[in-house]
């Protein structure tokens, strides 16, 4: 059987996360150290090599990211780190932050480093008030020690809007805006916090970032999926016999995942379906099971890998009900500011409710999927395109399910 | 410049043009909803994307810049589906209210549904059923309508720096709403109506009065007298199908005769007026050491907005009556005693680019004639419904005059319409006044044209003024805090609440643009030029009321007619 490979939470259980003696002990701010006597392209340069994609959902390759930053002259720049990690039934964030700090100030301040940034900010969920007090404790750990250099760190508590995850409705955010997408082009890159290059990376991106400096690109580039390489960490939630988290290569197979780590299904049931990458991932049917979690098979089979959320359902599940659920909280969660998404996912929950009540259609179902479509393609933001692939998904592989409901 | 292919169509465009810029360039017309010419991009709307090769997603055409090779299509299948869904969508949650609709044949969104065959919608008709706000007697907002476009928001934010509107709730509970009280009289709204040019849709409209109008007609015991403002004319043609600035005065009035008006006068008699009470006010405040600089206040959206945002600089503000405001003081008592008639039983119509003028008409202190002065304000928009309820052919109207006693103007009151108008009317006077020459050439061009401020020092036979011009508010707020700071180098400041003056005026016509304002203004500076009479001091009829009823500028009379007082509106928005 696989077996897991801590490498981003390598430090999880053997230090005190409020002591940053023990994270130096670990080896902790070496490849800071590094970093900064490296020149800032080189920096850039053994990133790119590693092929280090963002583990926030989008996949990015990380150093082109930062190159895009680094090239451009700015009075001032900024390294946002991303821990909003509002999707349901994830927490990998959490566990990382609040077992290992110092791992993602490192990440962050090479971050600076290579892009000439010398502030940071940390946008933290609201609902994680311990770890705003475990970041905070850890950044003036670090600042004492004068370990970060000249490179400032400041927390930020989020507001409970799940769209506040998006890069650049966060970055509206931190400005004291109303949390709205903006449209892109611009990127973040070129233009992001008060308009200057800002890179924006998941909290689990830059806790990757450390031991490549560390151990170099190509040893982070022969680790799991070619196209994804490095590891993946991974919340279990649903019908699964062992709801934990594990950080696994990304080249192990979902059937790993969850008959492997997870234990399989309880009591006896059997795999329905699959969700990984959080609410708006797509629903995985039996026969992708032996597909591997990188960013690319995954999207081979219209699924995500997303923030690694996986979450399982068994063959008691109504799945055109669950699917409805997740269209009432697209529904909530829309922040308004596009047509297609502000009107689209009121009516996919709309008709998804009608089918669901047995009073839908052929017709809705059709209809379902034009909209699901359009929504994909038009909307201004992350959020609207990905919301249908839960419908969408399941009307492909789960046909049956809603045929038994329509009239 | 970048080469482009637009479907098939090669194009070269600016290097920092949009898809939607280089569509155009390119002859190919790309719909839109959300964009607005002056305003920063929104893309919010999405009915203007597009297929660009190489990308997994449409692209918003109004807010994704164009790259050297770039392939796009404005016309595929996955395109018109995509625009048409997003249509229904929109239209699904609108009431279906076409043919009551104010903007019935000049919505942005009707002409979309038109172009686009919606025919049945798959979406079932939700309206919200929110109610309309009429709290004020100029603005009514309909947010049923509202499809969150979000112009009128910044225009109200950014032309105008008012702030009155914002965003409430997410999702499909978002709502434009006035900001900071339950509805747009208690926000800090000045009644401008600059959010109703910017709003592609009937959610923003004027407080139509045409039942007041048609039932004071009817009315046999009323005898109803109208005064039309100096900007009306250049914009009107647009309401009847001509160009801007083609409508003949003369046809006008025959035109105002015949939707029913006994007698038709000139708000532009009252314009030369203010310019001989105003510069003599600015001249007794120079010479006697009174507050400098003094403002302009014949724009009731600025009196407004001083009122609300500087109340603390009333004192600035002339005292002088708006035009519309002295006529409706003088027709109900100097000409009702000229003509002999009743003043119980005149009806005062003003015709009027202005939204503002209605609430300023409604004014409790605005009845110095013992009667309310100004019975009804129709905008320019009112006007021209009228003209087409009454299917007139302008074609074939023989000219008419005015009638007498107010009927009189100068070339000084016909820019008013404009910025800088009132600046340039005034100085043409004040320069006679003070040096004793004539003024040879009385066109000061400096004063002209769209930018948000302008200045200038003129040498009056050694005593020099400094003056300023700012239109549009967010101008205006520039200007103001630096008076309110004690920097201001000026003696003499023209303020316009609206971009343009008064030919952008919230009551004209739907303006989309301010090349449309621009085009108005052309039409204005031409008709001053035409006229034999251009210096207000040389108007017959008013030096007539100065020897006959008046006397002399700031006299006693002036005071208790054509003179008023200002209201710290005590919002505390500051
Ligand atoms: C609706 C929405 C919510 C998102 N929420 C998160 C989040 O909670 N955490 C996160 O890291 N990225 C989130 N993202 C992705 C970010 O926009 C962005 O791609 C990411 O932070 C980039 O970092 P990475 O390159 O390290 O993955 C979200 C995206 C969307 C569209
Ligand atoms: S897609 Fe949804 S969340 Fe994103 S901008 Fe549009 S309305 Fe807001
Ligand atoms: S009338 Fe003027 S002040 Fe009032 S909401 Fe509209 S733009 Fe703003
Ligand atoms: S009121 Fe009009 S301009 Fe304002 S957001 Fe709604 S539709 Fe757009
Ligand atoms: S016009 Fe481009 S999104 Fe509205």
């Amino acid at each position: 059987m696989a077996e897991e490979l801590r490498l981003v939470l390598k430090n999880f259980g053997k230090i005190n996360p409020l002591k940053v003696e023990d994270y130096l002990s670990a080896g902790g701010y070496k490849s800071l150290e590094k970093a900064r006597s490296m020149n800032p392209l080189e920096v850039v340069e053994v990133m790119k090599k590693s092929g280090l994609r963002g583990r926030g959902g989008a996949g990015f390759n990380t150093g082109q990211k930062w190159f895009f930053a680094h090239n451009i002259q700015a009075d001032e720049k900024f390294v946002v780190c991303n821990a909003d990690e509002g999707e349901p039934g994830t927490y990998k964030d959490r566990i990382i932050m609040e077992n290992d700090p110092h791992i993602v100030l490192e990440g962050m301040a090479i971050c600076g480093h290579a892009i000439g940034a010398t502030q940071g900010y940390i946008y933290c969920r609201g609902e994680y008030p311990g770890v705003v007090d475990t970041l905070n404790t850890a950044i003036a750990q670090a600042k004492e020690k004068g370990l970060l250099g000249d490179f400032n760190i400041e927390v930020r508590m989020g507001a409970g809007a799940y769209v506040c995850g998006e890069e650049t409705a966060l970055i509206e955010s931190i400005e004291g805006n109303r949390g709205e997408p903006r449209f892109r082009p611009p990127y973040p890159p070129v233009a992001g916090l008060w308009q200057k290059p800002t890179i924006v990376n998941n909290v689990e991106t830059f806790a990757n970032v450390a031991q490549i400096i560390e151990k170099g690109a190509e040893w982070f580039a022969g680790i799991g999926a070619k196209s994804f390489p490095g590891t993946k960490v991974l919340t279990l939630t649903g019908d699964i016999n062992k709801k934990i988290f594990i950080e696994v290569p990304t080249d192990t197979t979902i059937k790993e995942v969850v008959f492997g780590f997870g234990g399989g299904i309880p009591d006896g049931k059997k795999f329905k379906a699959v969700q990984i990458g959080g609410t708006s991932g797509g629903f995985i049917p039996e026969e992708f099971i032996e597909t591997t979690i990188d960013f690319d098979s995954m999207r081979k089979i219209e699924a995500t890998l997303g923030s690694g959320a996986v979450f399982v359902i068994d063959e008691t599940r109504d799945i055109v009900d669950v699917v409805t659920r997740i269209a009432k909280f697209f529904e909530h969660e829309s922040c308004g500011k596009c047509a297609p998404c502000r009107e689209g996912t009121m009516r996919v929950h709309l008709l998804m409710d009608r089918i669901n009540d047995g009073k839908g259609s052929q017709a809705d179902v059709a209809l379902l999927k034009k909209l699901s479509r359009v929504m994909a393609s038009a909307c201004l933001c992350g959020l609207g395109q990905a919301a249908p692939t839960p419908v969408v998904t399941t009307i492909n592989h789960f046909g049956m399910d809603y045929h038994a409901k329509v009239q | 410049m970048i080469n482009v292919i637009i479907d098939g169509i090669k194009v070269s465009a600016p290097d920092n043009a949009s898809i939607l810029q280089a569509a155009e360039l390119a002859g190919v017309k790309v719909p839109t909803l959300c964009y607005h010419p002056d305003q920063a991009i929104k893309a919010n709307c999405r009915v203007c994307v597009c297929e660009v090769e190489g990308l997994p997603l449409l692209q918003a055409a109004c807010s994704t810049p164009i790259r050297d090779g770039m392939v796009i299509r404005t016309n595929t299948p996955a395109v018109i589906e995509a625009r048409r869904t997003i249509l229904q969508l929109i239209l699904a949650h609108h009431p279906q209210d076409c043919l009551n609709c104010i903007r019935n044949k000049n919505c942005e969104l009707q002409a979309l549904a038109e172009q686009y065959a919606i025919r049945e919608n798959p979406f079932e008709l939700m309206v919200r059923g929110l109610p309309r706000d009429t709290s004020t007697p100029s603005i009514v907002r309909d947010p049923d309508k509202c499809i969150l476009c979000r112009r009128c928001e910044y225009a109200c934010s950014e032309f105008q720096s008012v702030n009155a509107l914002g965003l409430e709730n997410r999702g499909n509970h978002a709502m434009i709403v006035p900001s900071l009280g339950k509805d747009l009289l208690e926000s800090p709204c000045v009644m401008c109506g600059q959010c109703i040019h910017a709003c592609p849709v009937g959610a923003i409209h004027e407080n139509e009065e045409i039942d007041e109008f048609l039932a004071a007609v009817a009315d046999p015991d009323k005898i109803v007298v109208t005064q039309m403002a100096p900007a009306v004319r250049v914009a009107i043609g647009e309401e009847v199908g001509m160009a801007t600035g083609d409508m003949d005065m003369n046809v006008l009035v025959t035109a105002l005769r015949q939707i029913g008006f006994d007698y038709v006068l000139h708000t532009n008699f009252t314009a030369d007026l203010t310019i001989l009470e105003e510069g003599n006010e600015l001249l007794k405040r120079v010479k006697e050491g009174g507050k400098l600089p003094m403002f302009t206040s014949c724009s009731p959206g600025w009196i407004n907005f001083c009122e609300t945002y500087y109340p603390d600089l009333l004192d600035n503000l002339s005292t002088c009556k708006s035009p519309q405001q002295m006529f409706g003081a003088l027709v109900k008592t100097y000409w009702a005693e000229k003509m002999g008639v009743d003043p119980s039983k005149i009806y005062s119509v003003s015709i009027m680019p202005c939204t503002a003028k209605k609430f300023e008409a409604a004014r409790p202190e605005m009845n110095s004639s013992g009667y309310r002065d100004v019975d009804l304000v129709l905008t320019t928009r009112e006007l021209g419904r009228l003209f087409r309820m009454t299917g007139l052919d302008f074609s074939r109207i023989a000219p008419g005059k005015f009638d007498s006693w107010m009927g009189a103007y100068t070339g000084a009151a016909v820019i008013f319409g404009a910025t800088g108008g009132v600046m340039e009317a005034a100085l043409r006077t004040v320069y006679e006044v003070v040096t004793g020459n004539e003024l040879k050439d009385v066109n000061f061009t400096f004063a002209r044209g769209m930018e948000g401020i302008k200045e200038a020092e003129i040498d009056l036979n050694g005593l020099k003024v400094r003056v300023a011009i700012a239109h549009g508010l967010a101008n205006a707020r520039k200007v103001m805090d630096q008076v309110r700071a004690g920097e201001s180098p000026y003696h003499f400041i023209e303020i316009m609440a609206c971009p343009g003056g008064c030919i952008g005026g919230g009551g004209q016509p739907i303006t989309k643009s301010n090349a449309k304002r621009a085009e108005r203004i052309e039409g204005i500076y031409k008709e001053d030029e035409g006229l034999l009479l251009r210096k207000s001091h040389e108007n017959p009829e008013v030096i007539q009321i100065y020897e006959e009823f008046l006397h002399e500028p700031l006299g006693h009379k002036s005071h208790e007619l054509l003179h008023t007082h200002y209201h710290d509106k005590n919002k505390k928005f500051l």
